[in-house]
């Protein structure tokens, strides 16, 4: 099958022209051996089935990072290169193109953003670039879909540029091209403007940050439990306890079967999170508990990767981040692992160097719950009022900010400056957004429910085995005497090894009290992380670094629960 | 990269990033740095000759933000402080209307 790569600048719109050309179809994947993710997806050209690729924007082909190693790997592999251009930075997205041009690649150059040049005042003649570079050039703008037809059509018309130039004289090539095809107008602000240039304020800034992380906050919150509250708990509670009843009846009431699949009844009932079957409490809690907070994250969250709000974010954070020995753009891994550690420690690679990646990797692990974590610790310790959740976060918080210091003063080198473009405000295109947010969404499901399903499993071996107790006698100096949690919290500790969620759920039938219920959420929060994650941190970090991050997590541990013990009453 | 800010004297219409005032343009003339952050800096538009423009600086040393053709882009203070650029006329003139902006 062949290949069509779409090639551009990070930033130019290239994933909503994506979106135009593919169906509904699209696979995320890692490119082998890597831990770069890029999306592929499929289209039919004329009679034949060719394969798209979405290339990871790259602003150069000399490779600076694996993102952009991985671009240049991909090249090699692509039958028709298409060159995705933001016409409103026609002369630094030149710099690309004449870089494919030299590699004598099948080229069509696609002038994305194409409207905004009208109000921006830039006006580019696109029939004269196309004779200088003697490729086709086509105008579009991916949110309308307007040029996208004219782009298919010209699919097929590929060419190979007969441009040749000193690569010493790029720039003053360049330089000669914008002089022929571009002229300016002058031209007023617009309100996006203005409002991007008061979100990077350094006065208006701040404020606005506060109230859009409080929105966004706000947002998850409603959208997760009005979810739970209108679809999931009734149709659990309605239609599929009764049903599970009646299959408990069937065998028999009790044994292991019985437990395995349906879990002990408390009361006669069904409780969805205490019962620990794998059809009742395996089912529910990624479903009904976790799935619509997991949506209604990666809803926001996608608005503000698509509205260019993240990079301007990172510029007002820089200053903090610096003393933690990252610099702003780490921010990104960070509210990623607030919706799954997993890709949090994949996005560690925004960051430059390994100490950079350390220290990213190793507060996010620790001090950020992953969205499955903070949806049950809503559920069980948010009875409890918004005190409880301060307590919980707010300490993570501290947590977060001390380990940073100390480990920006500890280990040896230093962090390298925020270097990013800020992109304009854009509305995001909603059928790219969805697109994602589908994405993701299934990779949930995907990733979670097996580990759910598997760890209840476990939990019910393990119980039927009385390992846990065994364990929970061992443990008992430290669980009891040092973080003050029964000694039955063992069990918790070692399934959240497998899933956190689960974990959670795990201390209901404890009986905990409001201080122990704290000190578990935050100790199941930063003593280890998931399989799942701990796995991507080996890939990413290395066995050694991971070994040095997983002691501190353990110590930190010990001492912040321990501590939390003594001054909470 | 923060370690050894070159302090040199500059020429009286030279100033680097950091010093330049907010709302001004003007054009790159030199970069003291090596190989590596010419090629990085190159990446997003900064090369010597081009004009920037300052828009805004964080606090305490932190993040510039320039406007370089129709892109906005941050760079870290120490970056910045290598980036020796050339008042235009134009942002002379710029720069005597904005004196109360502070940087």
């Amino acid at each position: 099958m062949r290949k069509i790569l779409l090639i551009g600048n990070p930033n130019v719109g290239k994933s909503v022209i994506f979106s135009r050309l593919t169906g509904v179809h699209v696979i995320a994947s890692n490119y082998p051996g890597t831990t770069v993710e890029y999306t592929r997806g499929y289209m039919r050209l004329g009679d034949e089935k060719v394969e798209i690729i979405d290339v990871p924007g790259t602003y150069a082909l000399e490779p600076t990072s694996k993102a952009e190693k991985v671009a240049i790997e991909m090249l090699k592999e692509g039958d028709i290169v298409v060159n995705v251009i933001d016409a409103t930075n026609l002369e630094r997205n030149l710099n690309l193109t004449l870089q494919l041009i030299k590699k004598k690649v099948r080229l069509i150059i696609c002038l994305n953003f194409w409207d905004e040049t009208k109000h921006t005042g830039i006006n580019i003649d696109k029939d004269k670039l196309e004779k200088i570079l003697g490729v086709p050039v086509v105008p579009t703008c991916g949110i309308t879909g307007e040029g996208i037809k004219r782009l298919v059509s010209q699919l097929i018309k590929p060419k190979i540029s007969k441009y040749e130039y000193e690569t010493e004289n790029k720039w003053s090539e360049i330089g000669e091209i914008i002089n022929e095809v571009q002229k300016l107008t002058h031209r007023h602000h617009t309100i996006w403007e203005r409002l991007g240039d008061a979100s990077v304020h350094p006065l208006t800034g701040i404020p606005i940050a506060i109230i859009i992380l409080y929105l966004a906050f706000k947002i998850v919150r409603f959208v997760g439990e009005s979810i739970i509250g209108y679809v999931f708990e009734p149709l659990f509670e309605n239609l599929w306890a009764p049903l599970m009843l009646k299959l408990s009846s069937l065998l028999g009431g009790s044994g292991f079967i019985h437990n395995v699949l349906i879990g002990r009844l408390i009361e006669g009932k069904i409780e969805f999170v205490e019962s620990l079957g794998l059809l009742t409490t395996g089912l529910f809690v990624p479903i009904a508990m976790v799935l619509p907070y997991i949506f209604a994250f990666y809803l926001v969250l996608g608005f503000m990767e698509d509205s260019g709000y993240l990079p301007r974010l990172g510029v007002l954070l820089d200053n903090l981040m610096h003393k933690l020995g990252i610099h702003g753009l780490a921010i990104i891994p960070m509210l990623l692992g607030f919706g799954c550690n997993v890709p949090g420690a994949l996005a560690t690679r925004v960051l430059d160097t390994r100490r950079e990646r350390f220290i990213a990797a190793t507060l996010m692990a620790i001090a950020v719950p992953c969205m499955a974590q903070i949806a049950m610790i809503f559920g069980l310790v948010g009875k409890y009022g918004s005190g409880a959740l301060a307590l919980v976060f707010g300490t993570l918080f501290i947590v977060w900010i001390i380990l940073g210091l100390l480990l920006n003063l500890t280990l040896k080198g230093e962090s390298p400056e925020i270097f990013v473009e800020i992109p304009p405000y854009r509305f995001p295109y909603l059928l790219a957004l969805l697109k994602k947010l589908w994405m993701r969404v299934l990779w949930f499901l995907k990733e979670a429910v097996p580990y759910v399903l598997l760890g209840v499993l476990v939990v019910n071996i393990l119980y039927s085995l009385h390992i846990i107790e065994f364990v929970g006698r061992i443990a008992s100096p430290v669980v009891k005497g040092i973080l003050g949690l029964p000694r039955e919290a063992v069990g918790a500790l070692v399934i959240g090894f497998l899933r956190k969620d689960v974990a959670v759920g795990m201390l209901v039938p404890l009986g905990l009290t409001l201080k122990q219920m704290v000190i578990a959420s935050v100790v199941l929060t930063m003593y280890f992380p998931c399989i799942a994650t701990f796995a991507v941190l080996v890939k990413e970090l290395g066995i050694t670094d991971m070994l040095k991050s997983a002691s501190i997590m353990i110590i930190s541990t010990l001492i912040v629960g321990g501590l939390l013990n003594l001054i909470l009453r | 990269m923060q370690a050894k800010i070159p302090n040199e004297r500059k020429p009286m219409n030279e100033t680097d990033l950091t010093q330049l005032q907010n709302r001004t343009k003007a054009l790159v003339s030199r970069i003291l740095g090596g190989y590596g952050l010419q090629k990085k800096l190159e990446t997003l538009g900064i090369r010597v000759g081009c004009e920037v423009e300052k828009l805004s600086a964080q606090a305490l040393r932190g993040p510039i933000i320039l406007k370089i053709g129709n892109a906005q882009v941050a760079i870290g203070f120490g970056m910045a402080k290598r980036i020796i650029v050339k008042y235009t006329d134009m942002g002379q003139k710029d720069a005597n209307h904005n004196t109360k902006n502070d940087n």
